[in-house]
């Protein structure tokens, strides 16, 4: 565990970038420092591996202070990854990786061989091995950071920003794979970033700090969402953390009907029958039950339904992988307000009313509530 | 054309003789003023406050004109070759240190900060990051600093016969041999383009890191290709420099 014991950084200018800041990181888990800039969420990382030494207070690694050990003894002990992820340009990929292994005195066939596994964890083509830095994109350049970092199995890695530079859809990929390459893994992770919907995704534990490095708020982010400590941490959570709250709500418990579902193929009878159902529109799938669209039930014919002239099914949810943020985005993205349920192999397991939908978040909301009290 | 490259006894030395000594005398120079000039760019580098002080010291030492300097050196050093080298070396700090600086200099913050945390302590980190990402600004330096030199060699003349193929400018007028001048400046030329062309190959050789072609179209096209670079792609580029 990571202890910052009420650490405070002062500038020779009087600057205070940290403010008699305390957090226990715990382990094998990600910590989120999330904030505006001049929050001093990166001089708070920096302080972990002594990059930047706090001027009062002290930082604890699992009990010992960290200025107990040589300063570059620590640095090897611990990944760090950078925003456009600092790779040193003049070596190749397989060598930025296998820096710090080199540094600790492995021979370079293990280094290597070391490095050729990292790539392979964190998806990288070892075609690239041999490559140079100004060779590979920003994001696959992001990986290798990571890979670099991972390279002598630290226990514990800082990341400062490292996803910031690249672009949205990338950057989702990358957010992905380290969620993925933690459940791998266990490290402890401690996370920079100003993106609160970076911090929400990724994180397990959520320090808010403000400007002047104090901090505001040190939560789960379910909790940061849904009880925001003041107005300074609810207005940098924005607009939306209602809906984005949604997405710690599981769709299991969403009531799915299947009676105006019919397939392309249905006959008159079975259109009569969904009709009977009493919904405005019905939802013809194909033949293997993937959603095909819309339709009012008296512009369907028998035997004779148009695929093309069907309105969008909108983006099925998974019910119960999926969250109640994604099942109620569907029902409004759908042009008849109903969202489409599926199953793991994308076949219609049924569809849900805004309202229900509605009434779900209420029920949620009132045991998320209740659990509360308990837990209080 | 066989009175050409027969030259007057007094030089005592042959065509190549004189070549041989005038790359002497303009490559030694350059090499003390790089070694020196690691250290003093590194020191501005690491107090920035030196930088400015420096170049303006380096500037005016290159203001002197290298008579004056010969004319102080000669009470120590005599008409000697180490009369000519000492002002070179001194010149060549004028070039050498701002490029060395830059070069340091134009290292990213991301990259530096990276070594830093990975346990690079400062002398890992100069010698491992810093220096080879400023070869090429340091290449760069030594271009210039080395064509200058191996023109300014000829000044050596005027102090004893000390100015290598200079100081066939010397006996062209002595002997009314124009042809004589004409080898001097040709050959010196030749020497200065080939000391450069030499440089520029050093250069590919050391940073097989560099983008060679510029854009982000090329960086695609290399990415997509799934060979490695072959000497063939490496030559082509080479003549593109060359052409510029």
């Amino acid at each position: 565990m990571i202890r910052i014991d009420s650490v405070t950084k002062r500038y020779p200018d009087g600057t205070v970038a940290v403010d008699r800041l305390s957090l226990e990181i715990p382990d094998r888990s990600i910590t989120v420092l999330v904030g505006p800039s001049g929050c001093g969420k990166t001089t708070t990382l920096r302080m972990i591996n002594r990059m930047v030494e706090p001027t009062e207070g002290a930082i604890l690694l699992d009990g010992a202070d960290v200025r107990q050990q040589p300063v570059n003894t620590l640095r090897r002990s611990m990944g760090y990854v950078i925003q456009n992820a600092g790779l040193f340009q003049h070596r190749t990929i397989l060598d930025n990786i296998a820096t710090v292994p080199r540094l600790l005195g492995w021979d370079k066939r293990r280094a290597r061989a070391r490095a050729a596994e990292l790539m392979e964890r964190v998806g990288l083509d070892s075609a690239l091995a041999k490559r140079y830095p100004y060779q590979l994109s920003g994001g696959q350049q992001q990986r290798v950071g990571v890979a670099r970092a991972l390279a002598a199995d630290p226990p514990v890695l800082l990341m400062d920003e490292p996803f910031s530079a690249v672009d949205p859809v990338v950057r989702k990929g990358l957010q992905d794979e380290l969620l993925r390459i933690q459940g791998e893994l266990g490290k402890t992770i401690v996370f920079v970033t100003h993106d609160i919907d970076e911090a929400i995704k990724l994180g397990t534990m959520v320090a808010v700090l403000r400007t002047g490095g104090r901090l505001a708020q040190y939560a789960p982010p379910a909790e940061l969402l849904s009880a925001p400590a003041d107005p300074f941490v609810e207005d940098f959570l924005g607009a939306d953390r209602g809906i984005r709250r949604l997405s710690f709500f599981t769709s299991a418990g969403l009531e799915l009907t299947s009676e105006p579902v019919v397939d392309v193929d249905a006959t008159a009878e079975q259109i009569a029958a969904a009709a009977a159902a009493g919904t405005p529109y019905l939802l013809v799938t194909d033949r293997d039950g993937r959603p095909l669209g819309w339709s009012e039930p008296g512009e369907l014919t028998a035997g004779a339904v148009d695929p093309d002239r069907l309105l969008s099914p909108g983006r099925p949810f998974e019910q119960g992988r999926d969250s109640l943020r994604a099942a109620l985005d569907g029902a409004v993205l759908s042009p008849t307000g109903w969202a489409v349920a599926v199953d793991g192999t994308g076949k219609v397991s049924g569809v849900v009313s805004q309202a229900a939908v509605g009434e779900a978040i209420r029920a949620a909301h009132a045991e998320d509530r209740t659990d509360a009290k308990v837990a209080g | 054309m066989n009175r050409f490259f027969d030259l007057p006894s007094d030089l005592q030395h042959s065509w190549f003789g004189l070549i041989g000594l005038h790359l002497r005398e303009a490559l030694l120079p350059v090499l003390a003023g790089l070694l020196a000039a690691l250290p003093i760019a590194q020191l501005c580098v690491r107090f920035r406050w030196l930088y400015p002080p420096v170049l303006g010291l380096t500037t005016v030492l290159y203001a002197i004109p290298s008579l004056a300097f010969f004319v102080v050196l000669i009470d120590y050093t005599g008409q000697t070759e180490l009369t000519v080298m000492i002002p070179l070396a001194v010149y060549s700090l004028v070039v050498l240190v701002p490029a060395i600086v830059d070069g340091v200099r134009s290292v990213p913050q991301e990259t530096l900060a990276a070594a830093t945390a990975m346990g690079l302590g400062p002398v890992r980190r100069y010698l491992q990051v810093q220096l080879p990402i400023a070869v090429p600004a340091i290449i760069a330096g030594l271009r210039v600093a080395t064509v200058s030199s191996i023109s300014l060699v000829s000044v050596g003349m005027l102090i004893g016969n000390q100015g290598a193929l200079g100081n066939l400018l010397n006996d062209a007028n002595i002997y009314h041999r124009p042809e004589l001048a004409v080898n001097s400046v040709l050959t010196t030329a030749v020497l200065a383009i080939l000391a450069d062309g030499a440089l520029v190959l050093l250069r590919l050789l050391l940073t097989p890191w560099m983008p060679r072609r510029t854009g982000r179209p090329a960086r695609v096209a290399e990415a997509a290709r799934p060979d490695t670079a072959t000497p063939a792609d490496a030559a082509v580029p080479a003549l593109e420099d060359a052409a510029r």
